[in-house]
């Protein structure tokens, strides 16, 4: 409220300005200063519990955070899978090698393909031997089990179920046999993905209560170890709004502190599986590599902090405060 | 300055602790109010603050009834009204000068101004030397004189007084009222509660008194 231990200069000549808006505004902003100032000092001169206070707020934020991060590097893995997808079309028995490469030309020139690609049955049995290991089997067969096949890349503009509707169209050409979408494994990951962001959401829905809550809590001890002071301050003239100032920037402080404890939390984390993750990419064979926060994601951690904090102190003030008259 | 007009004040308890009250109080009076304990002095200081309403009757007060003024009027009613309590009510974590300065900082005075008021009025009760002690090192006569301080740093209208002597010895006693006599010397319409008999009747001022919530004497100006 009043800056502590601080010797005002003395300077006689001041007059006082008193009257009008711009005193009154003058004042409101001197007395914010004074206020974040002094809550300032006192969340410092705490370091014990203040830390406390910052470590539960920061871990609370922190939990949602790195889960959304960590969700936010899946989905950039999975959509370099995602499109395009494929459509195989497996060719009738009767249907020669001119016959495929007519039609793969053919739907080459379609406006929502990208493009096709004709394996003829031969080709595909000699990969099939190479890769499943059943080279003796094969060659005991009387002749190729294996059809015709074409592969269609519908194009990338194209949306779900235009994928599905060009599948059931090429599946009616004569020549073709079956077509296949092989998408449900995407459609899994996909719902899954959207299942992870809805649960990292709810609980961060939680954790922002209880970040709240917490708050709340702590500004209402912090209203109750000033109560003498807040009756003293009113009975000489102090509005409500003065007497919450202080009180909300405590709240700010302690919101601030959480969201930037939260944003080195985070980092540290990512750094710790950065390494391994590393590792794992190159085994893959993979150009991943882990994205963080960045400073954005780090200040608008702060921020969003910093709002909690607000809201919560506001939420203990206006159940408490008012309660506090002199008697 | 300060009127009531049959003034009365029931607590919830159902106990009557002002019974129509009707007294006036000019511009620069110096008045004690007395009584035995639980007369209504206090209610009557409490009515005058806002700190409670009456239950019935009207109080006015530097011209403004008080009927009139809401929640959020409160504030400005008692910025100008400088007060003293009989406990003192100062903020032991904070210097001499923070205590005394409070009232200017919520009134939104510049740094440099509340400067020097505080000093002046620092100075007008002798703690000018003591003004970056802690109230706990201060003794309870100069603690009292802090809280004069600080009830008059405002250059408040009316300065009221509830019991400001109580826990004093009669020299120090005096000399505080004699403080509050330097005040009332400068414009400033001073009322002061006090069971202190010895002590009111030897300063010659109007004396209103209170018996079981009934004005018993000094109703009229």
């Amino acid at each position: 409220m009043i800056r502590r231990g601080k010797k005002p200069q003395r300077k006689e000549s001041a007059r006082p300005r008193r009257t009008g808006a711009w005193h009154l505004l003058a004042a409101w902003f001197q007395h914010h200063r004074l206020s974040a100032a002094d809550s300032l000092v006192r969340v410092i001169e705490n370091p014990g519990s203040s830390l406390l206070t910052w470590l539960v707020i920061g871990i609370a934020l922190a939990l949602p955070v790195g889960l959304n991060v960590a969700l936010d590097n899946v989905s950039r893995v999975s959509d370099g899978w995602d499109s395009p997808a494929q459509i195989s079309l497996f060719l009738q028995d009767g249907a020669g090698n001119d016959e495929a490469q007519r039609l793969t030309d053919e739907l080459a020139a379609r406006q929502d393909v990208a493009a096709t690609r004709f394996i003829p049955r031969e080709e595909a049995l000699d990969e099939f031997r190479d890769l499943s290991g059943f080279a003796d089997v094969l060659a005991n067969l009387q002749e190729n089990p294996l059809p015709n096949l074409v592969l269609v890349t519908p194009r990338t503009t194209l949306e779900e179920p235009e994928v599905v509707a060009l599948r059931a169209e090429l599946e009616e050409i004569s020549a073709v046999a079956e077509a296949v979408l092989d998408m449900a494994w995407l459609q899994r990951l996909n719902t899954l993905m959207e299942l992870s962001r809805r649960i990292v959401l709810a609980v961060g829905g939680m954790l922002v209560i209880g970040v709240l809550l917490i708050l709340g809590n702590t500004i209402r001890l912090a209203i109750e170890n000033r109560r003498d002071e807040i009756v003293i301050v009113k009975l000489v003239g102090g509005s409500n709004g003065f007497v919450r100032r202080p009180f909300l920037y405590t709240g700010l402080w302690y919101g601030v502190g959480g969201g930037a404890l939260a944003a080195i939390l985070v980092s540290a984390a990512l750094w710790f599986l950065e390494e391994p993750i590393s590792d794992l990419a190159l085994l893959y064979e993979s150009a991943f590599y882990l994205s963080g926060l960045g400073v954005m994601g780090a200040l608008n951690l702060v921020i969003l902090g910093g709002l909690l904090g607000l809201a919560g102190a506001w939420l203990a003030v206006s159940r408490h405060l008012v309660r506090i008259e002199p008697q | 300055m300060i009127t009531f007009d049959r003034v009365s004040k029931r607590y919830e308890e159902g106990r009557d602790a002002l019974r129509e009250v009707s007294l006036h109080i000019g511009s620069e009076d110096f008045v004690f109010l007395t009584g035995h304990s639980g007369a209504g002095k206090s209610t009557m200081l409490r009515l005058i603050m806002l700190m409670d309403r009456p239950t019935r009757g009207q109080v006015i007060v530097n011209g403004q009834d008080l009927s009139t003024v809401r929640a959020r009027g409160i504030p400005r009613l008692r910025r100008n009204i400088g007060v003293v309590f009989q406990n003192h009510r100062l903020l032991f974590d904070r210097t001499v000068f923070d205590n005394v300065a409070l009232p200017l900082v919520i009134a939104g005075y510049e740094h440099r101004e509340i400067g020097r008021r505080v000093r002046a009025a620092l100075d007008k009760v002798g703690l000018l030397h003591r003004e970056w002690a802690m109230p706990k090192a201060l003794s309870g006569g100069e603690q009292q004189r802090v809280g004069i301080a600080r009830a008059v740093v405002g250059k408040p209208r009316i300065l009221l007084a509830d019991e400001p002597t109580g826990n004093l010895d009669p020299a120090l006693s005096a000399e505080i009222m004699n403080l509050f006599e330097q005040f009332n010397q400068v414009g400033v319409t001073v009322l002061i509660a006090s069971h202190d008999l010895a002590l009111i009747s030897r300063l010659h001022h109007r004396i209103i008194t209170l018996q079981q919530g009934h004005l018993v004497s000094g109703g009229a100006g």
